[in-house]
């Protein structure tokens, strides 16, 4: 697998909007190609290079390429959007928008990620040691189509509104949410492995959520059933399972109608 | 001025009897002239093209309080679909609810030359004004509605149609509008009891008038005041299996009236989107949903005096938006996806859903089906107009599209083979599958020209080249000789203007924008009447018991909302 490395040079004096750090971009060109790669600094145009340096080379397709990024890019957006395969390790952290729409491929965040990471993904991993922002794995303002497949692993705290309409896929929080998890969910899994503040699951019809810790305030259209003992990323557990959001409309299966489900660990 | 002449094309004029003759056609001073009365005229070239008037465009939701409601709330059809600025042109935005210079630029694009706004809520007339005047290029004019307006159902009720027709035309001079719309006639009044009207014979509550007595009481002030458009409805029970019993019953209203005008329209009643209106059936399932177009085109073909649009489903996601509030509220429980609502006090109100027309499923393939169903059974293609009621039944941008349907059997069979899933029950439960005719570009030419600008009442100005209309001429790049093995090609040179001139001046040159249009104007048409001390005094009495302003605010005043009108003169005072 052929690495290429972007090294920040400069700090933007407007937030970078960097789509273009994608490895499906960067497949197959050279490092002076790459260099010449738009980046949007406001309503200006500037080359990537004028930001960055870089060193190594990329592969000839998307599966190939290794992009890595040495350095904080806490005010670079938009990085890894939309990529289908390979894979990008930043070490440090970013700004929004890291791995939206992602399709594929894996990305290594080894410090924190700004609001809107993983908005819309379909599929593909996405790691974060550190913290992520708000609306982590949510849908696009407007969109009824949030995250619907993949994975986004979060080791730290997550911000507010993560998973809103999620469809699919799985979310895994190590540390603790804000307010607003899953609103709108409509399939997928989030587990939050801390503590939860209000507002979990308004709105649910279909769709797990696992909380480990507390949830401060629990929404009045969810309805205890009763208690189950599983297995939840690895942890063994008793669980009470409560459904809703009984508020609602639900489908139905086999003549049982389907709710979303919403379990809290003992 | 510049003077052009447009050489060697095939031209195509339904009203000259021009079916593809090869001849020049020339504008000077902005009005088409005789090829040979022009001397020093820039000269293009459209050998192997086709030419034909600019298009009208008789029915579209493009401007408006609904429609900038649905660019509001649809954030995410803008996402990734913005092309910036370049040279003359603005940026451009959205899909299904484009921005305005969007709106103007596809209308350019197409080579359309005016569009009627179709829906416009009186009370909020300023705003659609103002985003008319946002529209680059185009001329357009817009439609308050009346059908479900207080005054319009309590003079209905007792039956006084001079007085109705005195509130048509103050109304319009008040909202600077072109004519009268009437969407689900009582049905959204009565939704403000909870209630709707499915028939034509069901009561609006608390006004004791019908769909019937409505539709009929606006045909006759229609006429009785002459104007230039007649009466345009979109019926009760849009949209509901079996409503083609309820469509029948409201174009048969028409019989008996006859068009008054001084306009050379021959209708009196124009059905908008009559796809909708077409069905049979009891449900949306396979197994008992069925096209009724042919009950309903046996029917229209037997009549002079009705015209009607196609509203094609295009099969895309797109924004329903509709003064039709019962019906939106009904759509947004279908699909359970965002819903915007409102009431507009005294006079209408308006719903906005989101839709996805899924070829995968039976039913948005049959709705496909029995819009070109409709334009394929017509007998006089003057009658029938292609819209996509966008952007209800799809966006404005796939006219080209259903062009290529109507025009092209192979590309039919294509859909139904190989686009839409359930394309053998599609043939079992419509007609599409019989359907062999193929439009050809003289009948496209009426159907979204000639035909349109004369139920307008806009034939003396659009819809042909003959001598003295406004110099509105479209080049498509699409030869007719020699392009006609892939219907590709057809969508592609619609949508693709190689040339298009608006009222004599160069917008596109070679298939791009190269002026946004210096002379835009917004059509209305001002009716004048005998004076009517008692319509006076009920619209003085509303505005201080009802109204939440006044009359001095409710004013769409002409020198700043409308700054380029160009005002049609009807006089019903006789």
């Amino acid at each position: 697998m052929a690495k290429i490395t972007l090294t920040p040079t400069k700090t933007p004096t407007l937030r970078l909007e960097a789509e273009n750090i994608c490895p499906d971009i960067f497949a197959g060109k050279s490092n002076e190609e790459i260099a010449n790669l738009h980046v949007f600094v406001g309503k200006e145009k500037q080359a990537l290079g004028d930001y960055f340096d870089i060193a190594g080379e990329s592969g000839s397709t998307a599966a190939e390429t290794t992009i890595v990024i040495n350095g904080d890019v806490n005010r670079v957006k938009y990085i890894g959007m939309k990529m289908s395969a390979g894979e990008v390790i930043i070490n440090g952290d970013a700004d929004m928008y890291v791995g939206a729409w992602m399709t594929g491929g894996k990305i290594n965040a080894n410090g924190s990620v700004d609001a809107f990471s993983g908005l819309g993904m379909t599929g593909g991993e996405l790691f974060i040691k550190g913290d992520a922002g708000n609306y982590l794995g949510a849908a696009y303002r407007g969109d009824w189509r949030g995250m619907q497949g993949g994975t986004i692993r979060v080791s730290g705290n997550a911000g507010s509104d993560i998973g809103t309409f999620m469809r699919g896929g799985t979310i895994i929080i190590g540390g603790n949410v804000d307010v607003h998890v899953g609103t709108h969910m409509e399939g997928g899994t989030i587990i939050v492995k801390g503590d939860a503040k209000t507002r979990v699951g308004g709105q649910m019809v279909k769709g797990d959520i696992y909380v480990f810790g507390d949830i401060e305030v629990m929404m009045p259209g969810f309805q205890y059933r009763k208690d189950v003992d599983i297995e939840v990323d690895g942890t063994t557990g008793s669980f009470a399972l409560y459904e809703g959001d009984v508020g609602e409309r639900h489908g139905k299966s086999k003549g049982e109608t389907i709710y979303g489900k919403l379990y809290m660990k003992y | 001025m510049t003077d052009y002449i447009i050489r060697n094309g095939f031209v195509y004029d339904p009203i000259l009897g021009i079916n593809g003759d090869i001849m020049d056609v020339a504008v000077r001073d902005g009005k088409i002239v005789d090829a040979g009365d022009v001397t020093k005229a820039t000269e293009i070239d459209a050998s192997g093209m086709t030419v034909m008037a600019a298009a009208v465009d008789i029915h579209a939701h493009v401007a408006g309080p609904k429609v900038n409601v649905g660019r509001n709330f649809r954030p995410e059809e803008k996402l990734f679909r913005g092309v910036a600025g370049s040279g003359v042109k603005r940026m451009e935005g959205g899909f299904s609810v484009p921005t305005t210079i969007r709106t103007g630029y596809l209308y350019a694009r197409m080579g359309f030359g005016f569009s009627m706004e179709a829906a416009m809520p009186p009370l909020y007339a300023r705003h659609t004004h103002e985003e008319i005047v946002d529209t680059p290029i185009i001329d357009q004019g817009a439609l308050p509605v009346f059908g479900n307006n207080w005054f319009v159902l309590e003079y209905i009720k007792e039956n006084e149609v001079e007085n109705t027709a005195a509130y048509i035309a103050w109304l319009l001079a008040q909202t600077k509008g072109y004519g009268v719309k009437c969407v689900n006639p009582g049905g959204t009044e009565s939704w403000g009891w909870g209630m709707n009207c499915e028939t034509v014979d069901d009561v609006v509550p608390y006004f004791d008038v019908t769909p019937r007595q409505i539709v009929d009481g606006l045909i006759s002030a229609n006429e009785m005041l002459g104007l230039p458009h007649c009466m345009h409805v979109h019926g009760n029970s849009l949209g509901e299996p079996g409503n083609y019993g309820v469509t029948l019953d409201t174009l048969k209203i028409a019989e008996g009236h006859k068009p008054n005008n001084e306009f050379g329209r021959e209708s009196v009643l124009h059905h908008t989107h009559l796809q909708f209106h077409c069905y049979g059936g009891e449900s949306y399932a396979s197994k008992s949903f069925e096209s009724k177009s042919k009950e309903v085109m046996d029917y229209v073909n037997s009549t002079d005096n009705i015209t009607f649009d196609l509203g094609v489903v295009t099969l895309d996601e797109t924004t329903t938006m509709t003064a039709d509030g019962p019906f939106e509220f009904h759509l947004s429980h279908m699909n359970s996806l965002k819903w915007a609502n409102t009431d507009v006090e005294l006079e209408t109100a308006a719903g906005i859903v989101p839709f996805i027309y899924n070829p995968k499923t039976f039913i948005a393939g049959a709705q496909w089906a029995i819009g070109l169903e409709l334009g394929l059974m017509v007998k006089d293609p003057m009658k029938a107009y292609v819209t996509t009621d966008a952007p209800n039944a799809g966006p404005l941008m796939r006219y080209p599209r259903v062009y290529k349907w109507l025009m092209s059997a192979k590309a039919r069979e294509d859909m139904l083979n190989n686009v839409l899933k359930y394309g053998d029950s599609i043939r079992d439960r419509c007609y599409i599958g019989e359907l062999d005719r193929e439009i050809s570009l003289y009948e496209l030419a009426m159907m979204t020209r000639a035909g349109p600008a004369r139920t307008l009442g806009l034939g003396h100005m659009f819809g042909s080249l003959k001598t003295g209309l406004e110099g509105d001429i479209a080049v498509y790049p699409y030869n007719p000789e020699s392009d006609t093995d892939d219907p590709e090609k057809i969508e592609y040179a619609f949508g693709n203007c190689h040339t298009l001139l608006k009222g004599g001046e160069l917008i596109i040159k070679e298939g791009e924008v190269v002026s946004n249009g210096r002379q835009k104007r917004t059509f209305w048409v001002n009716a004048k009447t005998n004076e009517n001390p008692v319509v006076e005094r009920d619209i003085s009495e509303k505005f201080k018991r009802y109204y939440t302003v006044t009359q001095n605010n409710y004013t769409v005043e002409g020198h700043h909302f409308v700054p380029n009108p160009y005002v049609i003169e009807v006089d019903a005072t006789k």
